[in-house]
């Protein structure tokens, strides 16, 4: 390994602080306003939908594509940053 | 031209274009075979990777399932979706670094162990064979109802294109067709969406579509909330099942996908590290595309089925009614003999049945749309279905060549590694198709259950290999079988030893046997950490192996031994 072993600590410090906030989100959007709050956001309107509803069907979906996206550009500005990017 | 000839035309084009696919990426190496040499693009293997994962069941019966489930179909939309983000955070690119070509790869490798490696096999073998026989079954309705042959025949040509090009083209020709039956599968799910969208709510978008408003100026969700709770059954937007069950049958769909092999498997096939991230977002990307539209396929199907028939004049009702009729995917029984239909929640008095599949399968007529959209939904289903049957078929071929005979026989050549797992593609192709035409009981039942079963075996020992460097082979190994029996058992007993208890009441912790799973997995990653600390950590060049899989640098492509 051409890094050295405390850059390399401090490397994988930072990516498991990106994976927890990403993953918060994940649980949030998903498994905390589709299905634990879903009855109190059901009485907040959004257009046509009750917005727990609109979590559950269709919201969480929209918030995991970006999740991913946004865990990309992360990562990308991460590896660079730590010189570790593949060539 | 009539809908039999459409179908006959559009299914004939998209077969011609698949072989033709399939003849000119033929595979000629083990590594073109098992991962199509590893130069595919994050946007191509995207694709791939979504028709991959979509299969008949989401094509034609997800939407109905939501139509008669309501909010409590949010678990397959969520569950089905939210595991990419853990396969693109948590798997795919540590396991693309570590560059080998099979999850049993990563397994024996990580835990030093072919025990370990051949209880990963196992379980594969048993997750891959439940759900590709069950596509099987799909390709055979499909060809049957459409093409009015019978299923067996139908289950009959659809092995010979799978066979075609799985066992010629390796994952090489799965990949590129799978491409190619992505944009079949999303533009025929498409078409009839935009324009019964536009027909109900004047809104070409789907997704828009489901939170706009009826020409009445009522919203369509109010307006089925309130229509079906005057028929007597539970709003449409409320959930009916536990919390506590929804909670757990999402986290195990979830889970499930992340550690579903024939899906693991897509991300071995990007150049680098940061192709596995990226790959990831756009199979997500896609699949979203689908899984965004069904709800709305969902609600618009229900109210339309509901509105055209509910009180109304058996002998004038719509065409589009009569015609599935004929094939028994509606019914209609006038109980009471008042010459009108009576669909209410009671089954006593209930006089319209309407099977789940009609939702996709009649939208076209319903939204009175030409001939060759009918035909091009049928080309889109038989995507799904193969595609489906392909990739999985691929995992198994790979874990009998591979993972089996080169881990027991690490000196057979190249060229024979090569032609065993054509043989055993063969053989898999058979064995499926066996089953597609003499279906056992259980299949149907099974299939949903594969995910349970991933997500209790592969998705722990994967993450701990990665994320912890304590975690040793006897912890590993203790914790694929514990976790796996533990689902197994429970969902044998409820689904097939006392059936008649499988209610909440019995439930443990209310937790239906869809959901257990999860259950599963804490066991798993439970008995794996315990055990892990009562023996030895594992020796100094796995430890090394870890940190190396951390980092990205250093990927090349995917390399045999």
């Amino acid at each position: 390994m051409a890094n050295d072993a405390g850059k390399m600590k401090a490397y994988w410090k930072k990516n498991l602080k990106t994976l927890f906030f990403l993953l918060l989100i994940w649980f949030l959007v998903s498994f905390g306003f589709g299905i634990l709050w879903v009855e109190e956001l059901n009485t907040i309107r959004w257009g046509g939908f009750k917005l727990g509803f609109w979590f559950a069907q269709q919201g969480s979906i929209y918030a995991f594509v970006l999740l991913i996206f946004v865990y990309v550009y992360r990562m990308n500005k991460l590896d660079k940053e730590f010189d570790v990017n593949e060539e | 031209m009539d809908i039999l000839t459409w179908t006959y035309i559009l299914v004939g084009l998209s077969f011609t274009l698949y072989i033709g696919i399939a003849i000119w990426t033929r595979a000629g190496s083990t590594k073109e075979f098992y991962v199509a040499g590893g130069g595919v693009s994050p946007l191509a293997n995207g694709m791939a990777t979504a028709a991959d994962w979509m299969s008949a069941a989401s094509f034609i019966s997800m939407a109905g399932i939501i139509s008669f489930a309501g909010y409590d179909g949010s678990v397959y939309l969520m569950g089905w979706t939210g595991g990419y983000v853990l396969l693109a955070l948590l798997l795919a690119p540590y396991l693309r670094k570590f560059g080998k070509f099979t999850v049993p790869d990563f397994v024996g490798d990580r835990y030093y162990s072919n025990t370990a490696k051949v209880v990963a096999v196992i379980c594969a073998l048993f997750i891959s064979f439940t759900y590709v026989a069950g596509q099987m079954r799909g390709v055979g309705i499909v060809f049957s109802r459409y093409l009015e042959v019978p299923i067996e025949w139908g289950v009959v040509i659809g092995m010979c294109i799978v066979f075609f090009y799985a066992v010629l083209g390796g994952m090489k020709g799965i990949t590129y067709t799978q491409v190619a039956q992505y944009c079949v599968l999303i533009f025929a799910y498409m078409v009839p969406a935009i324009f019964v969208s536009m027909q109900l709510t004047g809104n070409p978008v789907p997704q828009l579509g489901l939170g706009s408003e009826l020409a009445d100026g009522t919203a369509l969700l109010d307006k089925l909330d309130g229509v079906l709770a005057e028929l007597g059954f539970a709003e449409y937007t409320s959930g009916r099942k536990e919390m506590i069950d929804l909670f757990m049958i999402t986290l195990a769909l979830m889970v499930g996908t992340a550690g579903l092999p024939h899906v693991i498997v897509r991300f071995f096939t990007v150049p680098k590290v940061k192709d596995a991230r990226l790959s990831a977002g756009y199979a997500l990307a896609f699949i979203a595309i689908l899984y965004t539209t069904a709800p709305a396929i969902a609600a618009f199907g229900i109210y339309n089925a509901i509105n055209s028939t509910s009180e109304k004049e058996i002998s004038s009702l719509p065409v589009w009614i009569s015609n599935w009729q004929k094939t028994n995917l509606i019914a209609v029984d006038d109980k009471n003999g008042d010459g009108k239909v009576q669909y209410v929640a009671d089954p006593e008095t209930n006089e319209l049945t309407i099977d789940r599949d009609i939702m996709v399968l009649a939208s076209p007529e319903i939204a009175e749309l030409p001939n060759w959209v009918v035909g091009l939904i049928a080309a889109g289903a038989m995507a799904a279905a193969l595609s489906t049957a392909a990739g999985l078929l691929l995992v198994i071929s790979t874990s009998v060549s591979r993972d089996l005979f080169k881990t027991f026989k690490p000196e057979i050549s190249e060229k024979k590694e090569l032609r065993i797992a054509r043989l055993a593609a063969a053989g898999a192709v058979l064995l499926a198709g066996y089953f597609g035409v003499n279906p056992p009981g259980f299949v149907a039942q099974v299939v949903a259950f594969a995910f349970g079963l991933a997500a209790a075996s592969f998705f722990p020992v994967i993450i701990m290999g990665i994320f912890s460097s304590r975690i040793n082979k006897e912890g590993a190994i203790a914790g694929m079988i514990s976790g796996l029996a533990f689902t197994l058992a429970y969902i044998i007993y409820f689904k097939f030893i006392s059936p008649e208890l499988n209610t909440a009441e019995y439930w443990w912790f209310g937790v239906s046997p869809e959901g257990i799973g999860s259950i599963g997995m804490f066991i798993n990653f439970l008995v794996c950490i315990v055990v892990s600390q009562f023996t030895p950590a594992p020796p100094q060049s796995v430890q090394d192996m870890i940190q190396e899989i951390r980092i990205p640098r250093g990927a090349g492509k995917a390399v045999d031994h």
